[in-house]
């Protein structure tokens, strides 16, 4: 069973993801890009699973919003690690459409950017590759104080100090 | 200066050990070299033609003579002994050991210090004018609005991997020193007509292979809002900056492509979700951080029986008299003047600094600046704050110790890159033309004569040398693998920033010198009275300039 680094633990990850062609729709939770969800809007009304889907760092956000709101899960595509457009993407999902769902790291992003990820509202981080995730999970610990207000910390320190 | 309290040293420890046990798993074979190269430049670490070199961060310039002790003891135990100063106001260290980087980052957290974003494609240290708090057409002090900026900036959760670098400069003056509108974010301060306190804000200025002059972007920021819509305008670059050629991705470019109008449209539709919302500033946070830049304490003097004193003494040493001239000006605090430090004597690379020096400049800045100095953009070190009947004993003994090169602000103060020596991005070197220049041109009276002078020298176009904004500018160019230099004038990094034109062909290494002769000949003939170059040159234009340096030789 492939895993995820969800809300600080390492689980099981039920939800399929489907080849970029593919034509039927399987039964259960599907992980669907942004064009296969759209593809399959008819069978979905059907669909006996749970439904998420991933979009790329670079979408208009403010155009698609309404309809991933009821979502469960939103997956954010990175398509290599350097490129931070999903931070800015994840933060407008929380603080600004206050989405509650899963917010999950999908594609080139590394271990080292968990902890700002985290601070920017990813909540589950699934890796291209076969990195550590109990490794991993330990980058969500560096660092235990911040200037900045960020999704997890409203009032930035220098409310506080 | 601004001081740590508890926070800022958690943050600042915990950045060293998240930076030691990345550099442990680099080491170690589990992070791949490219996945490993952000990392380390997020901390000032660039491999270089010869070794790595770190980049420290002083903020807006500031230093303790504390901190300068022990900028000496890592450039004696970890480096060769000396360290260079930056046209960004950092400190760099040319060769340590990637091993060790992680003990110089503790030593350093020790005495408030980091490297934290001063590399990389992050925001950068904020820079300012190495006379806030002292200058004469001072509107407000800049620095705790630079530190304010710095705590925002600092691990920023969401700006850690922007399209390209990102830049930002505070002035608080009517003169410009800052060179504000050459940053991606250039702020300067000012009041409006209620004498309430802000920002005008400009964008997309930066050097380069495009260097742009800044737009301004809102005329009038109140103070409160600064953070947010710092937070508004890197929110519109991070999403929509290009990514796909480094070439075209710094803000500039975008808002260029946008138009400045349009830009300013994107932020403000941003920061409306973002104003008065938790990270606007408060009145306490005000006082807080400016309580640590507070005057110092001054004993009363007699301003004009001070400065007859001083031109008494000064009367009778005409050494003295050239250095107090060039290399110190007055504070608006009467009797107290500013003193910068020269790092431009000939046959050393322009900003290098030695351990021994740097422990000279901290007792010089004990003995006679309340133990603070500043890094200047210029790769100068200015002591502030110096009762003017201290000069002398304090000229006495920067010139001991090779500090007081009477030549700031004229041909030999040039701004000079590390270059083909160092850097392997280089068309050509850079610190041998410069000091090709200051071996020319050692005669001092001559040297004033010409007076007011930048010249500034890039060893390839990333400018890290600014060349496109000194009054003469030499870019080294790289012709059939031989080192060219092209030269360009009328750039000026003040407040009526303009970008130098180009003077015709290159020239070659031998014939550099010739050239910048034949160049200042003309100034001289045609100035008029004691017009400086730039003004001349601006009166008439390049053609006299490029005649005289082209003709055929007779
Ligand atoms: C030797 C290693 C160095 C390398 C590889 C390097 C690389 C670069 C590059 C690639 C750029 C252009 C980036 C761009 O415009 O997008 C640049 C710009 C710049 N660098 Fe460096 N640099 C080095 C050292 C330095 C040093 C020692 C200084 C200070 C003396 C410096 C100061 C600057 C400045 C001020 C700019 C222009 C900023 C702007 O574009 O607005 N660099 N550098
Ligand atoms: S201007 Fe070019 S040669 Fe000079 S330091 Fe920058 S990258 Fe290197």
């Amino acid at each position: 069973m492939p895993q995820v680094l969800k809300d600080n633990c390492v689980e099981n990850d039920d939800w399929i993801t489907l080849e970029e062609s593919s034509e039927t729709l399987p039964s259960g939770d599907v992980l669907l890009t942004y064009d296969q969800w759209q593809g399959f809007s008819e069978q979905l009304t059907r669909h006996d699973g749970g439904v998420g889907v991933i979009i790329d760092g670079n979408a208009e956000i403010e155009e698609i919003i309404e309809s991933l709101l009821n979502l469960p899960l939103i997956a954010i595509n990175f398509p290599k690690f350097a490129d931070g457009r999903g931070f800015s993407t994840a933060r407008l999902l929380r603080e600004r459409y206050n989405y509650n769902g899963e917010i999950r790291a999908v594609g080139g992003f590394i271990r080292d950017q968990l902890y700002l990820m985290s601070r920017c509202g990813f909540n589950a981080f699934k890796f291209a590759d076969d990195t550590d995730l109990s490794e991993s999970a330990k980058s969500l610990q560096d660092f235990s104080e911040n200037y900045q207000v960020s999704v997890e910390q409203k009032n930035p320190l220098f409310r506080r100090r | 200066m601004y001081k740590y309290d508890n926070y800022d040293h958690k943050i600042v420890n915990e950045r060293v050990e998240q930076f030691r046990d990345q550099t442990q798993r680099y080491l170690a074979g589990e992070i791949a070299d490219e996945e490993f190269l952000p990392l380390r430049l997020q901390n000032g670490l660039y491999v270089q033609r010869l070794a790595p070199m770190l980049r420290i961060a002083v903020p807006y310039g500031m230093l303790s003579s504390r901190q300068v002790r022990r900028l000496a003891h890592i450039s004696r135990v970890f480096d060769k002994g000396y360290v260079h100063i930056t046209t960004r106001q950092n400190v760099q260290l040319n060769w340590p050991a990637l091993e060790e980087v992680p003990d110089i980052l503790a030593e350093l957290a020790d005495v408030e210090m980091h490297a934290i974003q001063t590399s990389g494609n992050c925001i950068r240290n904020t820079t300012t004018d190495q006379f806030a708090g002292v200058a004469e057409d001072e509107i407000e002090d800049p620095r705790p609005w630079c530190e304010l900026i710095r705590q925002w900036s600092t691990l920023h959760p969401e700006f850690a991997f922007l399209p390209r670098k990102f830049k930002i400069a505070v002035c608080g003056s009517t003169e410009d020193r800052a060179a504000f509108l050459l940053h991606d974010i250039g702020l300067q301060l000012v009041k409006n007509d209620s004498g309430e306190l802000g920002f005008e804000v400009f964008v997309g200025g930066g050097l380069g292979r495009t260097p742009i002059i800044g737009s301004s972007i809102r005329k009038f920021l109140p103070k409160q809002h600064l953070l947010s819509y710092l937070d508004a305008i890197v929110r519109v670059y991070n999403r929509y900056g290009n990514r796909d050629n480094k070439y075209k991705a710094r803000i500039k470019i975008l808002v260029k492509a946008w138009t400045p109008a349009v830009f300013a449209q994107r932020v403000e539709a941003e920061w409306e979700h973002l104003k008065d919302g938790p990270s606007t500033l408060t009145d306490s946070e005000f006082s807080r951080v400016k309580s640590f830049f507070p005057s110092p304490d001054y004993t009363e003097v007699d301003g004009s029986e001070s400065a007859d004193k001083l031109a008494e003494t000064a009367i009778n040493n005409v050494a003295f008299k050239r250095w107090l001239d060039r290399n110190t000006q007055p504070q608006k605090q009467a009797g107290y003047r500013s003193v910068t430090l020269s790092l431009k004597p000939a046959g050393v690379a322009p900003g290098d600094v030695t351990d021994k020096q740097l422990e000279t400049i901290a007792d010089l800045a004990d003995r006679f600046s309340f133990g603070e100095l500043r890094a200047t953009h210029n790769q100068n070190i200015v002591l502030t704050d110096v009762i003017e009947s201290d000069l002398m004993e304090l000229w006495q003994q920067a010139k001991e110790s090779a500090l007081a090169t009477p030549t700031i602000g004229t041909i030999n103060d040039m701004i000079c890159c590390p270059g083909g020596d160092y850097c392997s991005l280089a068309n050509a070197k850079s610190i041998p033309v410069a000091e090709a220049i200051q071996r020319k041109f050692s005669d001092l009276d001559y040297v004033y004569d010409l007076g007011d002078l930048e010249l500034n020298i890039s060893g390839c176009m990333n400018a890290c040398g600014h060349h496109h904004v000194g009054h003469i500018g030499i870019l080294g160019v790289d012709k059939k693998g031989k080192e060219w230099y092209q030269i360009q004038l009328g750039g000026s990094a003040s407040r009526n920033a303009s970008l130098a034109k180009v003077l015709g062909p290159s020239l070659s290494r031998d014939q550099i010198t010739d050239g910048i002769e034949k160049l200042l000949d003309v100034y001289v003939e045609n100035r008029i009275a004691d017009e400086s170059f730039l003004s001349t040159y601006q009166r008439i234009g390049i053609e006299k300039f490029k005649e005289r340096v082209y003709a055929p030789s007779t």
